[in-house]
């Protein structure tokens, strides 16, 4: 086990409890391995997302942040990722402007059956931010 | 400063095989407001929870955090538990260091346990912001709505209603029976497929309690658990009550245009026509597609030969708004589509035919009255090559999972063919066999060696037409030999898949699917037959490929389980609902417009002493808690029960911030 010092990258991952949250119970229950950077928050509906919470989370210093919710079409609450979906671009927009680059926030659809996908998608955010902060 | 206690689980050694618990443990003891910390082997067994009662009494605890599994699993046991102890149940968080720390990090266990001591830790921070809610009781309609008329779907019915509830049975073809219905004989008992079923079907007819709606389809679906309000399409039938199923117009009926869908193509129907003889309910349809009335505008003979005036040209599609308490989605399957496969012929090669199409040659009332002969050219067959795994086992062809009954199919179809034309020789190509079941091990064997088939351990690499003859080509793995055989007809063991509208059906309930489009459980192994949709149920194939008995006996517990709910008065509902500060609110109305489920209303109210405003209010009993409109508030008015923005304000600052020692 290595004990060097050296500040690890943190995200923070907002969950949808439908289906991006249970797919990374799927993840869990298919043991597949993917990094330990992310802390996860579980949200009722990615439609629950108020940009300010994102904002904090940059705010307090997280690295990097990701929203994930249910396929389009298959919101358990119909229509709350199409709020989302429409909210993500222009809030990514946004944290742009105010120097928070792209490789830090993304958004993704995960079902509850996709759990090698979650184990993925953890990996893909895990390194951009990581290209990020080696590379700048 | 609230006085919480932390309960950490090894769950055997699923999390501390991974995770040092103990540190975890003394970690959450250094937290503020932390009063007890306890690990033990298992938090969810008895002594588990009586240790969270116990320390509840001893410490004069206000508020639990269990860090175990996922709370899809257990949040529900440890509410419970601590509501025993005298607490309000929402008064608990669970810190999942399961299924996201333990099982997902087993590959460094420093870094497994930081994460799980954060994941606490971040648990602890919500759950100070917690509030007791009050348990909200919504009203039951006890009627219960069944979709897919197969046997999965005639077993549902058939139990809920014999339990004295009302039951709509709504099937999309003009008769209910499904895919059992085109069987011949099922395995291993080789009891008549037709004979076992139509009872069931007559009974459902006959039932008091089932409305039957076939030739229609669910539409739209809103409400939830206890009240699901369900749009019903009802397809023009062209055919009204009067009908007496005499027959007389399907026989009169010049046009054939039309291949049987219930006689797998095989064979030409009319226009008019039940699917096959024994459909119930025994009233013909009109297919509109192809009838020359309808075309045309001339012909007319159905409704000329008539005895009793049932014929109505002019009848619409209609619509029909129904109530539900619980819903039963049993759609079954269709078989794989077998001209994807180049090897085989694209589908091109007349004698080469799905097993479907077997089972309907094979069946005394199918096209051919039970001969079994060659499409191509009506011939008797001699030599029979039955190829299984066909979009099974293929991740060439997506379809990586095993279908389960083919092995057991194949071997009865063999039998079967053999014990219709003893100098037949049947073939069958295999990758495995696999006879899980009560007597199916013992069905193959009598198949090998009482009825001479022959077992061939590979997949076929091409099939060509020579002569009048089909050349199978492939390789017997066990002699490392390649084979040739001569055959006069290939029968492919397709797999099982989805019904083609499975997710548009899906999507109606929110229900969720797999990449391939069966359902999802909500939990593979402990509750199988309910979905995530809290009284939507899910029985046969819609799932995954399985066996007849399988199938009923899911139907019947989908039925226990609408049956249990049916049995109380109100049902107890989660009270995680969004509620308005209507001192903040502006009146905007952004919540009104977005919220999915009409639940937020907009009130004149005199808010303060002498202040009137117009502001918006929650409908407790209509809100489901996705929080569309707390996401969209502008001034922060509205805020969601079990979500707060305090709570998760509360667990994005404890996320971002290092542990505060490292031991």
């Amino acid at each position: 086990m290595s004990n060097e010092k050296k500040k690890d990258i943190n995200v923070v991952g907002f969950l949808c409890n439908w289906c991006s949250y249970a797919g990374a119970d799927m993840t869990g229950l298919g043991r597949n391995i993917y990094p330990s950077n992310i802390k996860i928050i579980r949200i009722p509906c990615t439609g629950r997302m108020d940009p300010m919470m994102i904002i904090e989370a940059f705010h307090n210093g997280a690295d990097g942040v990701l929203v994930s919710g249910c396929h389009p079409g298959d919101c358990h609450y119909s229509e709350g990722n199409f709020y989302w979906r429409r909210r993500y671009p222009h809030l990514k927009s946004l944290m742009e402007h105010f120097g928070i680059d792209k490789r830090r926030f993304h958004a993704s659809w995960v079902s509850a059956s996709e759990g090698k996908k979650f184990a993925e998608v953890v990996k893909k955010v895990v390194a951009d931010v990581k290209d990020w902060q080696e590379n700048g | 400063m609230a006085r919480i206690g932390v309960f950490v689980c090894h769950c055997g050694t699923n999390i501390a095989g991974v995770v040092d618990v103990t540190r975890v443990a003394k970690y959450a003891e250094t937290l503020p407001g932390v009063r007890i910390s306890v690990d033990y082997k298992y938090m969810c067994s008895d002594p588990g929870q009586n240790t969270i009662i116990d320390a509840v009494k001893k410490y004069n605890l206000d508020r639990i955090v269990v860090a175990a599994c996922s709370p899809r699993m257990h949040e529900g046991t440890f509410r419970k538990t601590i509501e025993r102890a005298g607490l309000n149940p929402y008064l608990m968080e669970m810190a999942n260091i399961r299924e996201h720390v333990s099982w997902v990090h087993s590959d460094d266990k420093e870094l497994a346990t930081q994460k799980a001591m954060k994941v606490m830790e971040m648990a602890v921070a919500k759950v100070r912001r917690s509030e007791a809610l009050s348990k909200m009781f919504a009203s039951i309609e006890k009627r219960a709505l069944v979709i897919g008329g197969g046997i999965a779907g005639i077993q549902a019915a058939l139990d809920i209603a014999g339990a004295g509830y009302k039951v709509v049975l709504v099937e999309k073809e003009p008769s209910i029976g499904g895919r059992m219905a085109q069987l011949d004989k099922t395995f291993p008992t080789l009891d008549c497929s037709a004979c076992i079923l139509t009872p069931k079907m007559v009974a459902v007819s006959q039932d008091p309690n089932i409305t039957l709606m076939t030739y229609a389809e669910v539409v739209e679906v809103c409400g939830y658990v206890g009240q699901f309000d369900v749009k019903i399409k009802q397809k023009a039938k062209s055919v009204n009550s009067k009908c007496i199923g005499c027959g007389v117009c399907v026989t009169k009926c010049p046009n054939r245009k039309s291949l049987s869908e219930f006689n797998e193509k095989l064979a030409p129907r009319k226009a008019i026509y039940t699917p096959f003889p024994q459909a119930v309910p025994n009233v013909p349809v009109i297919d509109r597609e192809t009838c020359t009335f309808f075309k045309t505008g001339k012909c007319k003979i159905c409704e000329k030969v008539c005895p009793t005036g049932a014929i109505e040209y002019t009848q619409q599609d209609e619509i029909i708004k129904e109530k539900f308490g619980a819903v039963v989605v049993a759609t079954g399957f269709n078989i794989y589509d077998h001209s994807n496969y180049g090897e085989y012929g694209y589908g091109e090669i007349k004698d080469v035919i799905s097993s479907l199409q077997f089972e309907r040659l094979i069946n005394s009332s199918g096209p051919t009255d039970g001969h079994v002969v060659r499409p191509s050219d009506h011939k008797e067959v001699k030599n029979v090559v039955f190829i299984q795994c066909v979009g099974s086992r293929d991740e060439s062809k997506h379809r990586p999972y095993c279908s389960r009954v083919c092995c057991m199919y194949t071997a009865k179809q063999a039998m079967l063919l053999k014990d219709h034309y003893p100098e037949t020789q049947s073939y069958v190509f295999y990758i495995d066999i696999r006879s899980a079941g009560k007597n199916y091990e013992e069905f193959v064997q009598k198949a090998q060696n009482d009825y001479g088939v022959v077992y061939l351990r590979g997949r076929v690499s091409k099939i060509y037409e020579r002569g009048d003859k089909l050349i199978v080509k492939g390789a017997d793995t066990l002699s490392g030999a390649q084979v040739e055989v001569e055959a006069d007809m290939v029968v492919l063991a397709n797999g099982l898949e989805p019904k083609a509208n499975a997710k548009e059906l899906a999507q109606l309930f929110h229900m969720s699917y797999d990449q391939y489009g069966f359902y999802n459980e909500l939990h593979p192994k402990l509750a199988p037959v309910e979905t995530a949709i809290s009284g939507v149920f899910v029985a046969g194939c819609c799932i995954s490929p399985k066996d007849i008995p399988d199938t009923v006996a899911q139907a019947s517990a989908t039925a226990a389980k609408v049956c249990a709910l049916f049995s109380k008065e109100k049902l107890e509902v989660e009270p995680l609902i969004a509620n308005v500060n209507q001192l903040t609110c502006s009146g905007c109305e952004t919540c009104y417009n977005v919220c999915p489920y009409s639940a937020i209303e907009m009130e004149d109210k005199e808010v303060r002493r002498g202040d009137m405003r117009h502001v918006a209010k929650v409908l407790e009993s209509v809100c489901k808690g996705c929080g569309a409109c707390v996401g969209s508030c502008y001034c922060k008015a509205v805020d969601l029960k079990g979500f707060s923005d305090r709570q998760v304000m509360n667990q994005i600052e404890t996320a971002t911030t290092e542990l505060s020692t490292n031991d």
